[in-house]
Order: structure tokens, then C-alpha cells, then sequence
């Protein structure tokens, strides 16, 4: 077997084995990396060079009994808005290009305990404030299954980094969507975890109620295993949940007799892909057909989640980008007069047009005479749209339904309208609002050859539930094809 | 006849808590250092750092909204004020907006004609300080120091329910007596750990409705709160008798210039976009929590006062100055409780304590004298140990290095000299070297006698009983 | 209702935003906010009488910490990214006129 074809659970297990090691397995990427990252601009920083010491220290700490964690070994990579200590982390925005933190996100240390070792850090929409990666300032990413097509974003780069096998698996954050729409685009399993579950501690916020970090990786397994080591209560977030029921490999398990789905007839309805929706209700059927309870229901809202989401995340985002202003790291303008004139030239050229655009409304649904009929009112409807899912969820175990209404779009086609680029996160956005977690796994290709996922959905503290479902989807579905010869030796 | 104007003052009051740490980091709020030693993440704005709150804050607002009378908020919630600024690291000042911890209380201040007034308050929230700048001398730069930046702020808001600079330092002066009594602050204006703003307008006398009012900031001390509310107070009259209108601003007060200037500018919307942190989940005060806070509130000044009238039997003079501090009332419980003599403690606390804090520039709070240590100068005095100078000079040891009394005494032989014997001699000698006095005093002269005390205390190097050496001089001298 | 965006608005935002925009971006933005805010008033439509506007999605209890120093000297770290700094200060155009 190709090293690179491994899970990361299968590499840990033969790297503890004594079968391969870190150093082989770092190499192997290394490799796989100067193949194609010319192609599909995945990272925006890769060091060979301390990539491949890093990997070299795990061996070594493997070997002499201090590096025992279940990645032990296993490369990684990291989006460009986790804070990683001494490694630059630009948010893929040049109001960042020169910033080195001075500590690691809390998710990062975690996977370091787990014995992870990091190549680089991926690519995404500037400040995660998109969804194709195309609003990078270092370029595009492109897709591995069709390199005229967009990954899908805003972790487009760790999506396609998986997908490419350019790492073994990525982290990623999901504020609407980020890590399941690029995990669906790029034929990969993605899932973000219910609110609070992973530490926000070093991640680079865009709307602090709706981020959260996780897994974007090769199967169903990886994805329990990873999940387990990054969940941690973190007395340095405040909205860190304490949980004890964070052992995610226990769910796995091929049994879902019983287990009552939902299938939202709305998330079916007009604006769907008639091959995304084949590809989806085929995996509900091999459930179905596993013994689950399947039932089609009314869920309600579903067409008000989007402008309640952009309303809240542009406003938390408008605020949360005020501290990028040249005073303290990252870009300044090199000429200004006066003050409030740095702030400006700084913020104007440091900034991209994604960003610009959402900094303006919500700096406008906040200021004064409009905060009540914008934003409060968005968050009178989260409540509601919360409401909806506690009802739901009173009937059902999991929801079922697509990730996005089509498969991955070509480049360039989407930024021209901003509005139909918003609607393209109508499966994926409530779940942020609900603080709900999902999975994105493969469950389709089309008639382009381009990849479908299918979205599990789950209640809050429910992420057992939706491993279950998908696991045992995968075992039926059995192997997943890769992303297409041309990236194969 | 000229028009009469009342003038209407309210009082945004910010007071700097007492606090080992930060509002929102583990960062130290002690005072000097470097610039940006006492930084982290959290309170320099760092991409990806987090706000956790300090829960001694929330004790110390709690506690101060109690003492004035407030209605406690069981569920507060901190919200973001955004405005750009470069002491404001993440260019948002997290603050409270719509659900302060307190509301509605209000605190009696005394007039001087003895009538009591309430002056309401409207609220009390919780927020964190900005860092500090420093404007280069000669370049067009400012520098930052984010020292300061997360130090915990309460504000107090009160209704306009002042009518003049008088009343306004009796506000002052009673928030500071409680919040120092709390210990939930040194409350020192020069300093900055209270700051006043005053809002102030002005209204032909018998009106109902409120003029335009300003807001003038960057007072820093009673003296200039008082020049800055006359010269304002002023500048609206002239106004509006010229006919003109009063704009609604913030002026800062340069208080060498004795004027105010307006701090508006086209970059300062004044419209701070306040919403609740995502980042800070909201703070419930339990009814047990509440108790327990209630429960450690001290006694305060009228308490204090009402008591040692009973227990103490000093005069009112006293009490009112002691208890003027919570400071000198728990040094003078104390010290009375260990030597048992309250009139002798209170004047060691009125007149020596308060001449040493006056000539070394300090306040109350700075007295760094243990109780102990004055009941033991009590005890030696009384007990004729050492004699009343002997007795200032240790005390001004106590004050300055809190020094053990007597071991001080032991170990530079301090000790009263009461031996006749031993003082005989030395008399003797001052007689026998000062015969014009000696002729002074038998010729009628008693003043010249003093001159002789005098003189043997200095040969004794103060340690010798004076009321002894005079009842010897005088046997002497009528021989 | 079709949200116009006016001159004064765009200029109003980029002065509380710190965003200078040119001309284009200027055009741009008004139709993009104006295409927005048409579409968040679509939320007009449901009746939220009574809703508690939901700031926070758990109630986790309070999350404080105690009043305890944790941290050390951090002035190297925190000064290490400044784009310009003067000893241990970080150095900005004038704040007074």
C-alpha cells in the first residue's frame, strides 16, 4: 500500500508499529507537495526544511517513549487562521503577511500532545470570508478532481490539501460552512463540532458565536480519532464547553437499526442539483436500507437563516477586524499623514474586497438607529431557527441532507454575484447559528466527475450520533474513489 | 434685569479597582515597569487571544452598588464599545452597555448648611482601562504602553441631580469614603484611579426642562473639577445670553490654561456600535453569591461614627476625622483595642499621623504603621517610659520604617531617665555653668528657669524627665 | 422595500470602519449593501414579538477566573510583530494635534 493512501489512523498505527515512520511519512508528502502544489496552491506556507526536522524530532521522540499520542507521527496541516508559534499565520490576507505569533491556537497544541507533526499552513478565503478560496491574497487553490473548478472554502486549502494528499489530514474552521462545503467539493470528510467543543484560543476570529475548528480528513475514523484530540475544555475561551463525552472513537460503530433520521423536505426543494440530490437520497437509502427509521419532515426557516447569519457575522466580523489597524503587527501602509490616515491607507490596502464588503455591513446593521432592526432582530430569529431544531431533534437522532446545493462551481463564478455566493451556504449556515455540529461525508460523484457530499446533522453534544450514521454509511459505501489519476504517481 | 441660570450637573466617575490582576488576563496591574511588561495576549489585542473574566471585579462592583444603594443585575452582560484609538488595543473597549451589573441606587451627600441631598445613580458597569500615551517632544510620534490596557474600571453614572461645583466634591469625596472603605479602590485623582467627567448644562432658574449639555473630561483634581464646572458654567451663560446655541460635545479641560477645548473631529462618529461580546458569556449573581458579598461589606463612616460615640467616649472631632478614612479607623480600633487608652491613640492618629501624611504629600490610604506598633508607644509613654519628644521622634520611626517602639527605645537608650540620683549631677553642673541665669532667676526672673530645663534636657540628650529635672532646678535654686 | 444606499451612508460607514474606498469601491458598495439589506429584510417577515434576542446559545454558568497573577513579562512578545516600534513602546503617528 502507498504510504499516501493511509488514514491518518492507519499511518499512527504503523508508524507505533514500527512498520513506517514520521520521517518516511513526512518525506512521502514532501514529495506529494513539489508534485503538485505548483498546480494547486494548497499552502500558504510550507518549510521543507522544518517540516522535515519536525518530523525527524516526532521519530526520535517516538523511539525513545515520549511521543506516544494516537497521531503519533502523522503530518498535519493547519489553516492559515490557527496561531502557530513562531510560523507565520496570515489569515490569507496581506493585512497579515508578516505575522508570527508568539503562541499556538489551543487546537494546535492538542493535536502537538497527540503527536501530529506540522507541515505548513493551508490556504482559505481572506479572514475565512468566502467559499471557494478564491479570496485569497496568496493566490487560489484549486480543486484536485478538476483543477478548473474551485475547492470551496473558506478551508479550501485544507480540503484540497487532504484531497491531494498533500497531508494526511487538516484542521480547518467552520463559521458557515467552511469545513463541510470544502470537505463536499473535494470528495473528503469534514466536520464541525457543536460550539464550544474545540477551544477558539488562537484562532483568528471572523464571528466568535458561529467558529469553530475541526477535522478535515480522509475517513469516518480520522475524523473520531482527530476530534478526540483537539476536544478540550479550555479555561482561556470562555465559551469552551466541559464535556465528558468527548470519546468520539467509541461511536464508531456499523449499527444505526433504529436510529430515527430526519430528512428535511426543504433542504430538497428548488435551487437543489438534481445530482446532488440523487447522490444524497441514495446514501439515506443505504441507511435506510441498514435498518434506520427514515421520515421526511417539515423544517421551518430554512430561507431566513442566511440573511439572519450574514447580519450576525458581518457585525462580530466588523468588530473583530477593528485590531488589525498597523499599530501592533501585520501591515502598515508605508505612507500616511496623521493617524486616522494610517488606520485607513492601512485598512484599505491591507484588506480584500470579500472582506471590505462584509467589514461595511456590519459596521452599518451596528451603527446607531440600526442595531435594533438589523441585528438584534437576527438574533431573534437564531433563537427561533434554534427552536426549530430542539423540535426537531425531539423526533430525530440525525438530519439528513446535502452540503450544497451543487458540486464544486468553476473558478470565477462566483464572486461576480455575492448574494448567489450566500446562497450557496443555505444547508450548511443554521447549523453556526444553532451551534449544532455536522459532517460532510462523500456520497457521490457527478456526471463533471466532480464530488457530492451528503451533511449529517446533528444535536447539540450529539456528535456520537452523526459519527454513527456516517460510519456506518462508509462501511457500506466502501472505498471512495481519489481525486482522479492525474494526481496519482 | 439680568436672567437667572441654575446649573445641572451630572457625573461620570471611573474608578480604577483594586485588583491583583486584570479584568480579562492573568497580566499584574502594579504600577511602573517598563513599558509593555505587563502585557499578554489578551490585553494587547493579539489575533486569536481570548477575554476570561477576573471574578474579583465582579465582587468589588457588586460591592460598591450595594454600598450606594443599587439594585444588583442577576444576569449582566458585557458588550463592545468600538472606536479606534491606539491606547485601545483590539479597537473595541469591552464595556456594559445594555445590562450593567447595577442601577438605580443613590448615595446622601452632606451640604456645608448641614442639609442632606441624594444624588441618584443611575448605573454602574464594569469595563477595562486603555493603555497609555506618551507624545514625543520633538517627532510626530506617540508611544503606546498597554501597561495599563485591561486594568479593571468601575463607572459610576449619576443622574443630573447636582447644582453646583459644592455639591459635585461632596459626591466625589462620599464615593470615594465608601469605595475606599471597601477597599475596592485607592480612589486617588492625581493618580487617575478615579476620574470624573462632568456633564453640564445650564437652565434659566425655574425651568423644567434640561439645556444642552457638555461633557468635559481630563479632570485631575477637586481644585480643577471646580474651575473646570465654573469656567463651563460661564461659557453656556455667555452663549446663550449672545444668543448663540450650546453644541452637544466633549470638551477636555486644560487645567494650567484654566479652558476647555472641544475634542470633536470628522474621524470621531461618536458611534460606538455597542453589542454583546461573543467572547464573554453572560455573569449570574446568585442570591447565595450576593449574600456572601453583602455579608463582607464593611461598616462605613456613619456606622463607625454612631459606634465610637458609644464605645469610646472621644470627642466628635475626633471620630469624624478618624473614621474619614477606613484606613485610620482599623488602625485606631486596634491600637485601642491593644493598649486600651482611645484618646491617646486618636491624638497620635489627629495631629502627629496627619502632619507626617500632609508634609510627605500623602493620603490616609499610604500609612503603612501597624496598629501594634503605636499601642506599644502609647503604653511606653503612658507608663513614663519615654518622655513626649523622645515619644515624637520614635513615632516619626514608626511612620516612616513601622519600627518596634521598644525595641527602638532599648537599642538607642531612649529611655526616660525618672533616677534623681542619676540626674542630680547633671543638674548641678547646668547650675554651676550658668550663673547669670541663676542671678536672672533670684533676681525675680521664674522665665530664666526654663532656660536651665532647657539646657540639662540637651546635656541628657532629651531622655531625662523634664517635670523631674524642673522640680530639682527649683530646690536647688532656692537654697 | 428597496434599501438605497446614499454618499453620505457609504462615507458615514468608512469613517467607523477606517476603510477608505475609492470611487469604484464606493459604487460597489452601496449597490452591494443595498442588495443586502434588501435581503435581510426579508427576516421583516417573521413576527418576533416576545423573542429574546439570543446573544449566547448556552447558558454555561459563569466562567470566571480568580484574581491571581499568572503572567510574566510579556513585553517581548507583544512587541515582536510591531510594524514600528521605540524601545519597548510601540510607536504611531501623533495622537495630538
Amino acid at each position: 500500500m502507498d504510504l499516501l493512501d493511509m488514514t491518518a489512523a492507519e499511518l499512527a498505527a504503523g508508524i507505533k508499529s514500527g512498520s513506517t515512520s514520521a520521517v518516511e511519512a513526512m518525506e512521502a508528502v514532501i514529495a506529494r507537495i513539489k508534485k503538485s502544489e505548483a498546480e494547486l496552491n494548497c499552502y500558504v506556507t510550507f518549510d521543507e526544511e522544518s517540516a522535515r526536522a519536525a518530523a525527524a524530532k516526532a521519530q526520535s521522540d517516538i523511539e525513545a517513549g515520549r511521543l506516544s499520542g494516537p497521531l503519533a507521527g502523522v503530518p498535519v496541516a493547519i489553516k492559515d487562521n490557527m496561531c502557530t508559534k513562531g510560523v507565520l499565520t496570515t489569515c490569507s490576507s496581506r493585512i497579515l503577511n508578516n505575522f508570527v505569533p508568539a503562541f499556538s491556537a489551543e487546537a494546535v497544541r492538542n493535536l502537538e500532545k497527540a503527536g501530529a507533526v506540522m507541515i505548513g499552513k493551508t490556504n482559505m478565503d481572506e479572514f475565512a470570508m468566502g467559499s471557494t478560496t478564491e479570496t485569497s491574497a496568496y493566490g487560489v487553490t484549486r480543486n484536485p478532481w478538476n483543477t478548473e473548478h474551485v475547492p470551496g472554502g473558506s478551508s479550501g486549502g485544507s480540503a484540497a490539501a487532504v484531497a491531494a494528499k498533500e497531508c494526511f489530514f487538516a484542521l480547518g474552521s467552520d463559521t458557515g460552512g467552511s469545513i463541510r462545503q470544502p470537505a463536499s467539493y473535494c470528495g473528503v470528510v469534514g466536520m464541525k463540532p457543536t460550539y464550544g467543543t474545540v477551544s477558539r484560543y488562537g484562532l483568528i476570529a471572523y464571528g466568535s458565536s458561529l467558529d469553530q475548528i475541526g477535522p478535515l480528513c480522509k475517513d469516518v475514523t480520522d475524523c473520531a480519532v482527530i476530534m478526540e484530540a483537539i476536544a478540550s475544555h479550555d479555561s482561556k475561551d470562555s465559551t469552551s464547553m466541559n464535556r465528558s463525552d468527548t470519546d468520539f472513537t467509541s461511536a464508531l460503530n456499523d449499527d444505526v437499526k433504529g436510529m430515527k433520521i430526519g430528512i428535511p423536505a426543504t433542504y430538497f426543494g428548488d435551487g437543489l442539483d438534481g445530482e446532488v440530490k440523487n447522490a444524497v437520497m441514495k446514501a439515506v437509502g443505504v441507511l435506510k436500507d441498514k435498518g434506520a427509521l427514515v421520515e421526511e419532515f417539515e423544517l421551518g426557516l430554512v430561507d431566513y437563516a442566511i440573511p439572519a447569519y450574514y447580519t450576525i457575522a458581518a457585525a462580530e466580523a466588523s468588530s473583530n477586524l477593528e485590531r488589525f489597524d498597523g499599530v501592533k503587527y501585520g501591515y502598515r501602509a508605508p505612507d500616511y499623514e496623521g493617524l486616522h490616515d494610517m488606520y485607513k491607507k492601512t485598512r484599505s490596502e491591507g484588506f480584500g474586497a470579500e472582506v471590505k464588503r462584509r467589514i461595511m455591513l456590519g459596521s452599518f446593521v451596528l451603527s446607531s438607529g440600526y442595531y435594533d432592526a438589523y441585528y438584534l432582530k437576527a438574533l431573534r430569529v437564531k433563537a427561533l431557527i434554534k427552536k426549530a431544531f430542539d423540535d426537531a431533534f425531539a423526533k430525530y437522532d440525525v438530519i439528513i441532507g446535502p452540503v450544497a446545493p451543487t458540486t464544486a462551481p468553476r473558478l470565477g463564478e462566483s464572486l461576480s454575484d455575492p448574494i448567489k455566493m450566500y446562497l450557496g451556504d443555505i444547508y450548511t449556515i443554521s447549523l453556526n447559528l444553532a451551534g449544532l455540529p455536522g459532517i460532510s461525508v462523500p456520497c457521490g460523484i457527478d456526471s463533471r466527475g466532480l464530488p457530492v457530499g451528503m451533511q449529517i446533522i446533528g444535536d447539540c453534544f450529539k456528535e456520537k450520533n452523526i459519527i454513527r450514521a456516517a460510519y456506518a454509511y462508509e462501511k457500506a459505501r466502501g472505498r471512495f474513489p481519489d481525486a482522479g489519476e492525474r494526481m496519482a504517481d | 434685569m439680568a436672567k437667572t441660570y441654575e446649573t445641572v450637573i451630572g457625573l461620570e466617575v471611573h474608578v480604577e479597582l483594586a485588583t491583583k490582576t486584570k479584568i480579562f488576563c492573568g497580566c499584574s496591574t502594579a504600577f511602573g515597569g517598563a513599558p509593555n511588561t505587563h502585557t499578554c495576549p489578551v490585553c494587547t489585542g493579539m489575533p486569536g487571544s481570548l477575554p476570561v473574566l477576573n471574578k474579583q471585579v465582579v465582587e468589588y462592583a457588586a460591592a460598591v452598588g450595594l454600598a450606594t444603594n443599587c439594585t444588583i443585575t442577576r444576569d449582566c452582560k458585557f458588550d463592545r464599545k468600538n472606536y479606534f484609538y491606539p491606547d485601545n488595543p483590539q479597537n473595541y473597549q469591552i464595556s456594559q452597555l445594555y445590562l450593567p451589573i447595577c442601577r438605580d441606587g443613590h448615595v446622601d451627600i452632606e451640604l456645608p448648611d448641614g442639609t442632606v441631598k441624594a444624588v441618584r445613580i443611575h448605573e454602574i458597569h464594569m469595563e477595562e482601562d486603555a493603555g497609555k500615551l506618551v507624545h514625543d517632544d520633538w517627532d510626530d510620534v506617540s508611544y503606546v504602553d498597554f501597561n495599563r490596557s485591561g486594568v479593571p474600571l468601575i463607572e459610576i453614572v449619576s443622574e443630573p441631580d447636582m447644582r453646583s461645583a459644592q455639591e459635585v466634591i461632596a459626591y466625589l469625596e462620599k464615593l470615594r469614603l465608601i469605595i475606599q472603605y471597601l477597599g475596592a479602590s485607592d480612589c486617588k485623582l492625581q493618580e487617575g484611579s478615579m476620574r470624573a467627567d462632568v456633564n453640564l448644562s445650564v437652565r434659566e432658574a425655574g425651568s423644567e426642562t434640561f439645556g444642552t449639555r457638555t461633557e468635559t473630561k481630563n479632570l485631575n483634581s477637586f481644585a480643577a473639577i471646580e474651575r473646570a464646572i465654573e469656567a463651563e458654567k460661564n461659557r453656556q451663560i455667555d452663549l446663550l445670553e449672545s444668543g448663540d446655541k450650546v453644541i452637544q460635545e466633549t470638551r477636555r479641560w486644560d487645567d494650567n490654561k484654566e479652558y476647555s477645548y472641544a475634542m470633536r473631529s470628522k474621524e470621531d462618529a461618536q458611534d460606538y456600535r455597542y453589542f454583546p461580546d461573543p467572547d464573554l458569556v453572560p455573569v449570574h449573581i446568585s442570591e447565595e453569591w450576593l449574600d456572601e458579598i453583602r455579608s463582607r461589606q464593611p461598616e462605613f463612616k456613619t456606622e463607625k461614627m454612631k459606634r465610637y460615640r458609644e464605645e469610646f467616649g472621644i470627642p466628635d472631632y475626633d471620630i469624624n476625622i478618624i473614621t474619614d478614612s477606613k484606613k485610620t479607623a482599623d488602625i485606631f480600633e486596634e491600637a485601642t483595642a491593644l493598649c486600651g487608652k482611645p484618646k491617646k491613640v486618636s491624638n497620635w492618629l489627629m495631629v502627629e499621623t496627619m502632619r507626617l501624611l500632609k508634609e510627605n504629600g500623602m493620603d490616609a490610604e499610604d500609612i503603612s504603621f501597624s496598629a501594634a506598633n503605636l499601642a506599644k508607644l502609647v503604653n511606653l509613654t503612658e507608663s513614663g517610659a519615654v518622655n513626649s519628644s523622645v515619644a515624637k521622634e520614635v513615632f516619626e520611626k514608626i511612620f516612616a520604617e513601622d519600627i518596634d517602639p521598644d525595641k527602638y527605645v532599648e537599642e538607642n537608650g531612649l529611655k526616660q531617665v525618672n533616677d534623681e540620683d542619676a540626674l542630680r549631677q547633671t543638674v548641678e553642673e547646668i547650675v554651676a555653668a550658668n550663673p547669670q541665669s541663676v542671678a536672672d532667676y533670684k533676681a525675680g526672673k521664674e522665665k530664666a528657669i526654663g532656660f536651665l530645663v532647657g539646657q540639662t534636657m540637651k546635656a541628657m540628650k532629651g531622655k531625662a524627665n523634664p517635670e523631674i529635672v524642673n522640680k530639682m532646678l527649683k530646690e536647688i535654686l532656692s537654697k | 422595500m428597496a434599501n438605497v444606499i446614499s454618499d453620505e451612508t457609504i462615507e458615514y460607514v468608512g469613517i467607523l470602519a477606517k476603510l477608505e474606498l475609492s470611487d469604484e469601491e464606493k459604487e460597489n458598495a452601496k449597490k452591494d449593501m443595498a442588495d443586502m439589506l434588501d435581503y435581510i429584510d426579508k427576516l421583516g417577515e417573521l413576527d418576533t414579538k416576545g423573542i429574546e434576542p439570543m446573544s449566547h446559545l448556552f447558558s454555561t454558568g459563569n466562567v470566571m477566573r480568580e484574581d491571581v497573577v499568572t503572567n510574566g513579562d510579556g513585553s517581548e512578545d507583544t512587541l515582536c510583530n510591531a510594524p514600528e516600534r521605540h524601545d519597548s513602546a510601540f510607536s504611531v503617528p501623533k495622537t495630538v494635534e
